[in-house]
């Protein structure tokens, strides 16, 4: 318990000097989804009985949720490749479990701050949703999912620049096509069963429902819940290889 | 394989045997055998890529070993590798400190990776930061201090949780002569006061001030293995550089008189020096430690 605390505490401290820039990088990509997807093509465009607005804001708060979560692996190498200070948690007397553990609650801890950031940005657009229990927990279901699997990349990659590849080869494609911007039944059903297996777009489908104030499905809190859990071993399998 | 009693076990703090490792098919390590006693402090010198940091990080448990055995303690760093940690304090080559933070929270983080409790964790931190002249600097960030001031940080944050073993990787690479000369001094108090030293080095000089016993290392394997006087009396006490063309040619003698009726039969010039490490290290492999 004491060694999570620590590498925890550590990720915390780091973000408290950090955290107007933090911040700032937190809120810029939302505003401007906001303002140009949302504000100028908002009115403009309908979803159902919702404007865009409201379909748009439980998706950014989906992607955000991802990319917050997963960027934790980039300060994870950063303290190993640059810092070395992946070393000093290698020669603590802590196990591997309470390194992933205090590393993957870094990275959730950081998609929330994202989460409110983005509240806080579309409160003067008016837009009025649900923030009830499923919401938040459709938002730590999918940040564990991508802290534990971007934990476990960032113990498997060789350089930064390996980091950056894999950013742009699964972060990126997922961010478009995980049903943060489009509705996803509105597509063939091969492309709806292809894009499936994407954990954003359960995660989407989670948090908007919840957020639209619709019933939500259980299986995809569950299914999050899975795909998360093995990540997190993956990580946790993980951490040897880093070593050596 | 060797085996201890449980009194010999206690007068061996780190006990390696046929230690192996490889990269590939890379042989870093080619059977390494050696005990330290407890209070020793003991050097591994060798040149660059000889081996040195890997050994040190195979007995601090960052890189796994391929073959053989290693205890420390009491402990075996493949079966008990926490119960090893505890024992150890590491000081690597590298500056691996958090440098957007401040001097007081590196070290809190390390005494709360240690399990100290917080009253114990503070009191340390103050001892520690007295002890290395640093007490008015707790609040700095790291990336304010100079490289010899990070290092002193280092081997601080080392000592935090009293470990019985503390292993220097080339403790003072790039730092010039007087910090270096502090960072000696400060090695040797930590020895005094009961703590085991493991430290590996290119520099003659830190090893032949600081070492109780040296060890030889290249290739991977231990050529030579014993104090820095005995290792240096096996040449003789002084010796003579004649300079050949290209080439250098270093005799040995046991005493001066010796040395300079040599050079008076010999018509070139001579530099009389005593015999150092470096003459050693260079009559076993050929080659040079730097």
């Amino acid at each position: 318990m004491h060694g999570f605390i620590a590498v925890y505490l550590r990720e915390l401290l780091i973000l408290k000097y950090r955290l107007k820039r933090q911040l700032a990088g937190m809120a810029v990509s939302p505003l401007l989804y906001l303002v140009t997807f949302g504000y100028a093509m908002g009115d403009v465009i309908q979803i159902g009985e919702q404007s865009y607005l409201h379909f748009l804001i439980p998706g950014l708060v989906a992607m955000s949720s991802m990319t917050q979560a997963f960027s934790i692996a980039t300060d994870i190498n950063v303290a190993r490749f640059y810092w070395n200070i992946f070393e000093e948690f290698q020669a603590a007397p802590i196990t591997n479990l309470s390194y992933v553990a205090g590393e993957v609650l870094a990275g959730m801890t950081r998609a929330l701050m994202a989460i409110v950031v983005i509240l806080l940005l579309s409160l003067p657009f008016g837009v009025v949703l649900h923030y009830g229990p499923w919401f938040w927990l459709g938002i730590v279901c999918n940040s564990f999912v991508f802290s534990s699997l971007a934990v476990a990349l960032a113990m498997l990659v060789k350089s930064h620049a390996d980091q950056s590849l894999l950013t742009n080869f699964i972060i990126t494609p997922m961010a478009f096509l995980g049903g943060t911007f489009f509705p996803v039944e509105k597509l063939p059903v091969w492309a709806q069963m292809l894009l499936s297996l994407l954990p954003l777009t359960h995660a989407s489908r989670a948090i908007r429902a919840s957020a639209l104030g619709e019933s939500v499905l259980w299986w995809d809190y569950v299914l999050l819940l899975s795909i998360g859990a093995l990540c997190f071993w993956f990580a946790l399998s993980s951490v040897n290889k880093a070593r050596d | 394989m060797r085996e201890y009693t449980i009194t010999q076990i206690q007068t061996i703090m780190i006990s390696i045997e046929d230690l192996h490792k490889s990269y590939g098919k890379t042989q870093a390590l080619n059977g390494i055998h050696l005990q330290v006693e407890p209070g020793e402090l003991f050097a591994f010198l060798g040149p660059n890529g000889a081996g040195k940091t890997t050994t040190i990080r195979i007995l601090t448990g960052l890189t796994r070993l391929t073959g053989g055995k290693v205890n420390i303690g009491g402990s075996d760093i493949t079966t008990d590798p926490i119960a090893v940690k505890r024992l150890c304090g590491i000081v690597p080559q590298h500056i691996n400190l958090d440098s957007e933070l401040s001097v007081y929270e590196n070290l809190d983080i390390h005494g709360r990776l240690f399990a100290l409790s917080s009253d114990v964790r503070k009191q340390k931190i103050r001892e520690l930061l007295e002890y290395i002249e640093l007490a008015d600097r707790e609040k700095d960030l790291v990336k304010k201090l100079s490289g010899g001031l990070k290092r002193r940080v280092m081997i601080a944050r080392a000592l935090l949780h009293e470990p019985k073993v503390l292993f220097l990787d080339e403790p003072t690479v790039g730092l010039d002569a007087a910090i270096r000369r502090r960072i000696w001094a400060l090695i040797k108090r930590v020895q005094r006061d009961g703590t085991t030293v493991f430290l590996t080095t290119h520099y003659i000089e830190e090893a032949e001030f600081l070492a109780d016993r040296v060890a030889f290392i290249d290739l991977g394997a231990i050529k030579a293995i014993d104090t820095p006087g005995k290792l240096m009396e096996q040449l003789g006490v002084w010796a003579l550089d004649q300079i050949n063309g290209d080439d250098m040619e270093t005799r040995y003698f046991t005493t001066r008189k010796e040395a300079a009726a040599y050079s008076a039969s010999k018509d070139t010039g001579f530099t009389l020096r005593r015999v150092n490490l470096e003459d050693v290290f260079l009559s076993i492999t050929g080659k040079k430690v730097l």
